[in-house]
């Protein structure tokens, strides 16, 4: 299927008040973020993308698909990837990316190098392809199952459910994604990372109460947080690899 | 009324899915009732009363192989389905040795089966996913995608037809699917003369008798030897 806009439509939020916001429209490659606190309604709203709801939800939203309701139940519609997913396969990182290929009709072989390559960027320690799955870090897992949804996996749709204390490079992983024509929409109480989205969705009280875009004063901010992140993420690795935090030295 | 079996290997939510089917239906005012078979002991009939409010009863084989217990008492529960004055009536069996399938010829056919059961799994479950019309896939929130979606495609190379449906068991997600899937399910006809899908093991030796001893000695009836060369004719 090719996929040329989503557009969530709106419902109710819990009292059966219509939405304040009339709908969201998705192109593939762009970025949303869901904020807003615990029980607002994130969760909620992947749900709603993931089944395609029509109007036949909690939330009475409905998903079009290129301004059209699904007439099927979708199948390969979305990929989910969230602190909970692990790899349950006892196999080597090549086996797994040969057998995924293999139930895509894809060429494994060829997809190996790339594959790995775009693992790598996204995590601080190297996976190559005779380690086994199992002994994989969170991030080096969350690294390789992001790069794999990115190459391999023919889903538009990426649905991420607060992946930003998995130890990756979160910023490359949202541009990898978007870059590949997916549409990424992320639940996350990450501050650079919403700033980091094209757009994002405020949930309030099970419903979408405003669609808002980074303004010239965020980005300037985003910036700052971005270094500020940067130097936690470093001074995290220093500290990791048993060196002692000299500060001159260190930042 | 609308009769379901449900089949699947234990503990992979057949009954989390049925309660969550069962919520879905009675948002369009459908009544559901359930039958629970197992083994030895179970508690699904109460959590269907406690949970939903709906009429549920169990059923228990004890010594006798569950899936047979449960064809012999199919048209019975199936009455008492329409006592309840039920729209929909789901069957749910212990499916255990994964040799027979309890699904009916012309009788909408659901099996669970988890994604943590490993690749092969798909592979080794027999009739019971091979025959059925829905296969509903839980626990793929635990897993990669990618192990997902070679889960799915190994479904799909033992089963070309069935639907394939993710349903996250404490959620509920996934299940609108199956709701969407019931629609198009027709009402029961009468049992008798119906046909199972696939026949059930053979169980006419010693040892289904009640015999416990071991040894050629105490083996009559339906007896199959490994084929090694001393047992060759």
């Amino acid at each position: 299927m090719i996929i040329e806009t989503i557009t969530i439509q709106a419902g109710r939020d819990k009292q059966g008040n219509p939405e304040s916001i009339s709908g969201v429209d998705l192109r593939p490659g762009d970025s949303l973020a869901l904020v807003g606190p615990t029980g607002s309604g994130k969760s909620e709203l992947l749900s709603d993308i993931e089944q395609a709801a029509c109007g036949d939800t909690r939330s009475g939203r409905t998903i079009l698909i290129n301004g059209r309701p699904l007439a099927e139940t979708p199948t390969g519609l979305v990929a989910t990837l969230s602190q909970k997913t692990n790899f349950v396969m006892d196999a080597s990182v090549e086996q797994f990316i040969l057998l995924h290929a293999e139930s895509k009709g894809r060429d494994g072989k060829a997809l190996m190098a790339p594959l790995l390559e775009m693992t790598n960027s996204l995590c601080g320690e190297p996976v190559s392809p005779e380690m086994s799955l199992q002994v994989l870090s969170g991030g080096q897992s969350r690294a390789l199952m992001i790069a794999d949804i990115a190459l391999l996996s023919d889903t538009p749709i990426v649905l991420i459910d607060e992946v930003e204390n998995a130890g990756i490079h979160k910023f490359k992983a949202l541009e990898v994604l978007a870059g590949h024509h997916k549409i990424v929409i992320s639940a996350t109480h990450d501050p650079v990372l919403i700033l980091m989205n094209d757009t994002r969705l405020v949930m309030r009280n099970g419903a979408m109460a405003a669609l808002l875009s980074a303004c010239d004063g965020e980005r300037a901010y985003a910036d700052r947080l971005r270094d500020m992140d940067d130097t936690l993420m470093q001074a995290r690795e220093i500290l990791r690899q048993g060196h002692t935090l000299n500060t001159r030295e260190a930042l | 009324m609308k009769l379901v079996t449900i089949a699947g290997a234990p503990s992979a939510g057949k009954t989390a899915v049925t309660l969550h089917l069962i919520r879905q239906l009675a948002k369009d005012g459908k009544r559901s009732a359930a039958v629970k078979f197992d083994t030895l002991g179970t508690t699904d009939d109460q959590i269907y009363r406690d949970r939903l409010g709906i009429p549920a009863i169990q059923g228990l084989s004890d010594y006798l192989c569950p899936d047979h217990y449960f064809v012999s008492n199919l048209e019975e529960a199936c009455a008492w389905g329409r006592r309840q004055r039920a729209d929909y009536l789901f069957v749910e069996t212990a499916g255990l040795c994964y040799r027979c399938a309890p699904h009916i010829k012309d009788v909408p056919a659901i099996t669970v089966i988890d994604n943590l059961g490993g690749m092969e799994a798909p592979r080794k479950m027999g009739p019971a996913l091979t025959l059925a019309d829905v296969v509903v896939v839980t626990k793929s929130d635990l897993i990669s995608q990618a192990e997902k979606e070679v889960f799915a495609h190994r479904i799909s190379q033992v089963n070309q037809t069935a639907a394939i449906v993710h349903v996250n068991g404490l959620t509920g997600t996934g299940v609108l699917h199956l709701k969407r899937l019931s629609e198009s399910w027709t009402d029961a006809r009468e049992l008798e003369g119906l046909s199972l899908r696939y026949s059930m093991p053979a169980s006419i030796c010693s040892y289904c008798t009640g015999e416990t001893r071991i040894g050629k000695r105490f083996q009559s009836g339906n007896v199959e030897k490994l084929l090694l060369e001393e047992n060759a004719a």
